[in-house]
C-alpha cells in the first residue's frame, strides 16, 4: 500500500515561504481524503447492498417455494409422531412338534386416557367403572383430576369393552393398538410356555417380553425381526400333552395327591414330549408369584424341573446296572439280603422280609434296600458318584427353561460309605423328575447319554456311552420284570410292554427326620420294554389310595396306575403299535354235513 | 448570505412539502406496504373473530380496532416518511433512549399474558411491547454510530455500537425473547457489512453466535424445546407447527373460501404469529404469493435505492431498516413453513396488534424517509472529473 503523507509538506513548506496561510492548505488536503476514503466506502457499500438484496431476494424465493410445496400435498390425517424408536411388538409364535399352535398374538386395544381432552370426567369415571368392574370411580376420578395429561386405564380389552368405552363418547378416551400374547390351549403345557407381558409400553404399540418359561427363555429369539416370524418349534405334542394331564389332574385326585408330576421323554434324543406339574395356572393369566410361604407350593412352581424330591428305590437301576456294566455281578448273581443292614447306628430295612438271598434281578424286582445297599458296597462311593454324575444326576439339566437352568441336585458333601448305601436306593440325594427321565433314558436306550430338550430335534445324535448295550438290556429286562412279577404289577398295559422300577420315599420333615405317613411315590417307567421308545416319570406328592381297610401309599399303588392310565391313553396318540400275543389258531368249524 | 439566514421572512422556496414528499418518496414500496396494510385488514378480518368470541367480545371487535391502529399507523407512516435523514437520526436516538428505558423497567412493571416470558406493558386498552419500538430506534442510532466511525478522526462508532448490541440483546435473551434478540444482532451485522466490516471479523461473530445459540439451548428449556420441535423429522400434529402445516396443506392454491377455515379456531397465535397460516388455508397460495411478493418489492426495491445514496448514514439506516422489516417478515414465514425454529416474531403490517403495527409504520416511514430521491453530488463529481471508474 502506498503511502500517502497526513500533510502535503511540499506545498506546505512553498506556501509558508510564499507567506500563505497553510492552514488552509492542510484543511483543503485532509477534505480530499476524506471524499477519497467516502468513495471507497461507498463502491464496497455498493456491491455488499447488491449482495443483500439477493440475499433477500432468495430467502423470500425459498419461502415462496416451500410455500408452494406444503400447499400442493394433499392433506393427510395428522399422525402423531413417535418419539422413541420404534418397538417391535411382532413376536413369533411357539408350535408343537406337529406345528400347532403353543402361543400366538393377537390385535387388541388398550385404552388411555388423556385427562385435558374430557369433557365429563365425573360421568366418564363413572361408566368407565360400570364397564371394568375391577376399576373404582373415586379412584379414577382423582386421577383424571390430578391435573396429569396421560394415563393408562387398561393394558387389554376386548372388542366389546372397546364399543362400550365408544360408547361413552369422551372425546378425552382413547384406544392404541396392543399386540397381546395368547395362549390357545389355555392351561396345557403352562408350564413350559410360562408367559409374557408387557415391556416398554407407548401409546401405538408395546413391547411383548416373555416373563417365565421358554417365552424368557427364548425371548431374543421370539422377538428377533431378523428370523422373519419362524416360529419356535418345541418338542411337545400338543394330544399328548392333553391326554398325559388330562389323566395326572385324575390321578391326582383319585389318590388324594397334594401335586404331581410328570415327563415323557424320547430316549434317543431327549425330546420331551409332554411335561406337566398340577397344580398349574392359565399363561393367559399368570398369577402372581407367592411373597410368603413356599414357593413351592406357587401353581407357578414346575414340580417336574423345580422339585427336589428324594425320588427312592426308583434309582436301584443305576446301581444294579452299574454292578453289571462293571461285571461285578450278572442278573442271576445271588445277593444276601438279610437285614436289617447294621451300619454304624443306623439299619437298613426291607418293606417286608424276602429271605436271606436274592438274586440281582429279584433284588430289583421286589426293591431290596438291603440287597441293593449291599450290591453299592461292592461298587465302592467313588465310582458310584462318578456314575451318577455321568447320567448327569449331580448337576443342572441343560434343559431350556430359565426356571430350570439352577436347578442342582442336593447330594451330601461327604459321599460316606453309608451314603453310598443310602444312594444306592435313593435317598439322601435329591433330583428333580426331569433328571430321572434323562437317567432312565440313558439306561434304557441301549446305553447312550441323553440330554433333555424341549426343542424339536430331527435327528439323532448319541451320546457318549454311559453303559454297554447289553447292560442296557439286561436293566430293561429287571424293569420289564417289576411290572410283570414285580412291585409295579399294575402298570402293566397290554401290547406296550412296560417295564419300571417304583419309588416310595418317606418325606423329610423341615423340623429334621422324615414323616411318618408322608411319601413321594414314584413310577419311572420304559415302553415298549423290548424296543424302547418312551421313558415316562410320574411323580404323586402324598398321595394315599383309600380303597383299602388302610390308606396304601406305595407307589405300587398309587403312582403305578396312574402311568399306566396314561400309557394307556397315550401310546396310540405316539403312533406305537401295540404288539399283541398271538390269537389262537381260529378252528375252521365244518358246516357241511 | 446573512439577511437569508438572519430576520427573512420565512418564504417557501421551490416546492411545497406534500408535492414534494410525492415526487421524490419511492411510490412503488409505498404502495407495496399500503397493499400489505390493506391484506392485514383483510385477514383481520378473517383471523380475528375467533379471538373476540373466545374473550366473549362481539365478532368484529379486534377488527374495529386494528382499523383505528392502521389509521393511526399509516398517519405515522407518512409523517415519518417526510422527515430528513438528519431528523431521522435525531428521533432514532430520543426514541431508542425511551424505548431502551421501556426494555430495562419490564420486569418490574410488564406482562407475560400467561405466555410464559414478560414482554409486554399492559396499558389496559392496548398491550405494548417495548422491544418492537426498540428496533427501528436502535438501527438509527446505530447507523449514526458506524457512519461516525467513517470519520477521519472520528469516535471509535463500531465499538460502541457493538456493545451497544450486545446490552440490547442481552437484556431480551433475559426476557427470554431470542426472536428479536436474534433479529437485532442480524440487522447489526447487516449493517455492520454494509458499513464496511472485514469478511473474517464478520465470519467469526456468525461462529459466535452459533456457539450462543448452542450454549442457549443447552441452558434454556424454552429454547431447547423449539429447537427440538424444529429438528424432529415429523411434526406433532397437536403443536403450532402441526396446525400451521396442516392449514397450508388444506388451503391448496385457492384455498377453502373466505370464513371457512378451521385453523384459526384452534390455534391460539393464528392472529398474529401464524396469520399466514390463516392466509394460506382461507384464500390459499395465491394470497401467500402475493404477501411474499410484497416483502421481496420492498426489501429489493429499498436496498438497490440505497445503493445510489451517497450519505453514508441514509446507506446505513436504510439498509438495517430493510434488514429488520424483511428479516421480521421472513422469520415469521419461515416458521411456518419450518424452514426455521418456531419464534414469536409478527409478520410486519400483517399480523394483528397495535404495537406490531405502529413499530412497523415507524420503520416503514423512517426507510421510505432514507429511500427518498435526494441530490446526490452528482454534479460535483462531474465538475472535479472525479466520475466512477477513477475514483
Amino acid at each position: 500500500m502506498k503511502r500517502v503523507p497526513l500533510r502535503p509538506l511540499a506545498r506546505v513548506l512553498k506556501a509558508r515561504k510564499d507567506g500563505e496561510d497553510p492552514e488552509l492548505i492542510e484543511r483543503e488536503n485532509l477534505a480530499r481524503r476524506h471524499e477519497e476514503m467516502r468513495d471507497r466506502q461507498r463502491q464496497r457499500a455498493e456491491s455488499r447492498l447488491v449482495v443483500a438484496s439477493i440475499f433477500f431476494a432468495l430467502a423470500f424465493s425459498f419461502v415462496g417455494v416451500k410455500m408452494f410445496q406444503l400447499a400442493s400435498v394433499e392433506p393427510a390425517e395428522p399422525q402423531i409422531a413417535a418419539t422413541t424408536a420404534r418397538i417391535v411388538a411382532q413376536r413369533a409364535n411357539i408350535v408343537d412338534r406337529q406345528g400347532r399352535i403353543l402361543a400366538t398374538n393377537l390385535s387388541t386395544r388398550s385404552l388411555y386416557a388423556q385427562p385435558n381432552m374430557m369433557t365429563d370426567p365425573a360421568a366418564s369415571a363413572q361408566r368407565l367403572a360400570e364397564i371394568f368392574p375391577e376399576l373404582e370411580a373415586e379412584k379414577l376420578l382423582k386421577q383424571f383430576r390430578s391435573g396429569r395429561t396421560f394415563l393408562w386405564i387398561k393394558r387389554k380389552i376386548s372388542p366389546e369393552q372397546m364399543q362400550e368405552v365408544h360408547d361413552i363418547g369422551d372425546p378425552g378416551l382413547l384406544f392404541g393398538p396392543r399386540e397381546m400374547r395368547l395362549y390357545p390351549n389355555g392351561r396345557l403345557a403352562a408350564h413350559i410356555l410360562g408367559g409374557a407381558s408387557f415391556g416398554r409400553e407407548g401409546v401405538r404399540s408395546a413391547e411383548v417380553v416373555g416373563v417365565a418359561g421358554v417365552e424368557k427363555q427364548f425371548d431374543n429369539f421370539l422377538r428377533d425381526p431378523a428370523n422373519g416370524g419362524r416360529p419356535l418349534e418345541l418338542s411337545i405334542d400338543l394330544t399328548v400333552q392333553d391326554a398325559a394331564e388330562a389323566v395326572l389332574r385324575g390321578g391326582m385326585k383319585l389318590m388324594n395327591a397334594k401335586s404331581a408330576a410328570t415327563v415323557l421323554m424320547d430316549v434317543y434324543t431327549g425330546e420331551i414330549v409332554a411335561m406337566a406339574s398340577l397344580p398349574d395356572f392359565d399363561p393367559n393369566e399368570r398369577p402372581r408369584p407367592l411373597t410368603e410361604g413356599d414357593a413351592a407350593d406357587s401353581p407357578l412352581f414346575n414340580r417336574a424341573v423345580q422339585g427336589l424330591y428324594e425320588l427312592g428305590s426308583t434309582f436301584k437301576i443305576f446301581t444294579a446296572a452299574q454292578a453289571l456294566d462293571l461285571g461285578l455281578f450278572n442278573p442271576a448273581s445271588m445277593i444276601n439280603t438279610r437285614g436289617p443292614l447294621v451300619w454304624g447306628k443306623f439299619k437298613i430295612n426291607d418293606f417286608s422280609k424276602y429271605g436271606p438271598v436274592l438274586s440281582v434281578t429279584d433284588v430289583i424286582v421286589k426293591s431290596s434296600n438291603v440287597g441293593t445297599a449291599r450290591i453299592a458296597q461292592e461298587i465302592g462311593g467313588e465310582r458310584q458318584k462318578e456314575f451318577l454324575g455321568t447320567l448327569g444326576l449331580l448337576k443342572e439339566t441343560p434343559i431350556e427353561l430359565v426356571e430350570g437352568s439352577h436347578i442342582k441336585p442336593l447330594w451330601p458333601d461327604k459321599w460316606t460309605e453309608l451314603s453310598t448305601m443310602t444312594i444306592s436306593y435313593g435317598h439322601g440325594i435329591s433330583t428333580s423328575p426331569l433328571h430321572l427321565a434323562a437317567a432312565y433314558s440313558s439306561i434304557v436306550n441301549g446305553g447312550t447319554k441323553v440330554e433333555p430338550t424341549l426343542l424339536k430335534t430331527d435327528e439323532v445324535r448319541p451320546g457318549p456311552r454311559v453303559i454297554s448295550a447289553e447292560t442296557s438290556a439286561a436293566a430293561r429286562s429287571m424293569l420289564r420284570q417289576v411290572v410283570t412279577r414285580g412291585t409295579a404289577s399294575f402298570g402293566e398295559v397290554e401290547g406296550y410292554a412296560v417295564g419300571g422300577k417304583t419309588g416310595t420315599a418317606d418325606k423329610p420333615d423341615p423340623k429334621g427326620g422324615y414323616y411318618e405317613n408322608k411319601v413321594i411315590s414314584t413310577f419311572a417307567s420304559v415302553f415298549p420294554a423290548n424296543d424302547p421308545r418312551y421313558v415316562l416319570i410320574v411323580t404323586l406328592d402324598e398321595p394315599a389310595e383309600t380303597s383299602g381297610p388302610e390308606p396304601r401309599r406305595t407307589a405300587g399303588w398309587t403312582a403305578v396306575p396312574v402311568a399306566a392310565e396314561m400309557i394307556r391313553r397315550i401310546g396310540p396318540l405316539l403312533g406305537i403299535r401295540p404288539s399283541l400275543e398271538p390269537l389262537d389258531e381260529i378252528e375252521v368249524v365244518d358246516v357241511r354235513n | 448570505m446573512t439577511e437569508m439566514v438572519y430576520g427573512s421572512v420565512p418564504v417557501q422556496s421551490g416546492d411545497p412539502v406534500l408535492p414534494r414528499w410525492w415526487r421524490t418518496v419511492d411510490r412503488i414500496t409505498l404502495v407495496a406496504v399500503l397493499a400489505l396494510f390493506g391484506i392485514g385488514t383483510l385477514l383481520a378480518l378473517a383471523a380475528s373473530p375467533p379471538l373476540a368470541s373466545k374473550n366473549g367480545l362481539e365478532a368484529f371487535y379486534y377488527v374495529k380496532r386494528q382499523g383505528v391502529y392502521s389509521v393511526l399507523a399509516l398517519t405515522v407512516l407518512l409523517v415519518t416518511s417526510m422527515m430528513s435523514p438528519d431528523a431521522v437520526r435525531r428521533f432514532g436516538t430520543v426514541g431508542f433512549a425511551l424505548a431502551f428505558v421501556a426494555l430495562i423497567a419490564l420486569p418490574l412493571f410488564g406482562t407475560d399474558f400467561g405466555k410464559g416470558a414478560t414482554r409486554w406493558y399492559s396499558l389496559g386498552f392496548m398491550a405494548v411491547q417495548p422491544s418492537e419500538f426498540l428496533k427501528p430506534m436502535f438501527v438509527a442510532l446505530v447507523a449514526w454510530f458506524i457512519a461516525a466511525a467513517h470519520q477521519l478522526n472520528g469516535p471509535p462508532g463500531r465499538m460502541i455500537s457493538l456493545w451497544l448490541t450486545m446490552i440490547v440483546v442481552g437484556f431480551l435473551v433475559m426476557q427470554p425473547d431470542f426472536g428479536q434478540a436474534g433479529l437485532i444482532l442480524f440487522t447489526w451485522g447487516v449493517m455492520y457489512f454494509i458499513g464496511g466490516a472485514s469478511i473474517l471479523l464478520l465470519m467469526a461473530l456468525a461462529g459466535l453466535t452459533l456457539f450462543a445459540g448452542t450454549f442457549a439451548y443447552a441452558n434454556s428449556e424454552h429454547f431447547a424445546r423449539r429447537i427440538d420441535g424444529f429438528l424432529s423429522p415429523d411434526i406433532d400434529p397437536r403443536t403450532q407447527l402441526g396446525y400451521a402445516t396442516n392449514a397450508i396443506q388444506e388451503g391448496g392454491f385457492f384455498g377453502v373460501g373466505v370464513g371457512e377455515g378451521t385453523v384459526k379456531w384452534s390455534l391460539p397465535d393464528a392472529h398474529t404469529d401464524f396469520i399466514i397460516a390463516v392466509a394460506a388455508e382461507e384464500f390459499g397460495l395465491v394470497l401467500v404469493l402475493i404477501i411474499i411478493l410484497l416483502y421481496m418489492t420492498v426489501t429489493v426495491r429499498s436496498l438497490l435505492r440505497l445503493i445510489r445514496e451517497r450519505d453514508m448514514y441514509a446507506r446505513l439506516a436504510g439498509a438495517g431498516l430493510t434488514c429488520l422489516f424483511a428479516m421480521q417478515a421472513f422469520i415469521n414465514l419461515g416458521v411456518a413453513v419450518r424452514i426455521l425454529p418456531a419464534k414469536g416474531m409478527t409478520l410486519p403490517f400483517i399480523s394483528y396488534g397495535g404495537s406490531s403495527l405502529l413499530a412497523s409504520a415507524l420503520t416503514m416511514g423512517m426507510l421510505l424517509a432514507l429511500t427518498r430521491t435526494r441530490p446526490q453530488g452528482e454534479i460535483g463529481d462531474h465538475l472535479l472529473g472525479r466520475g466512477r471508474g477513477h475514483g
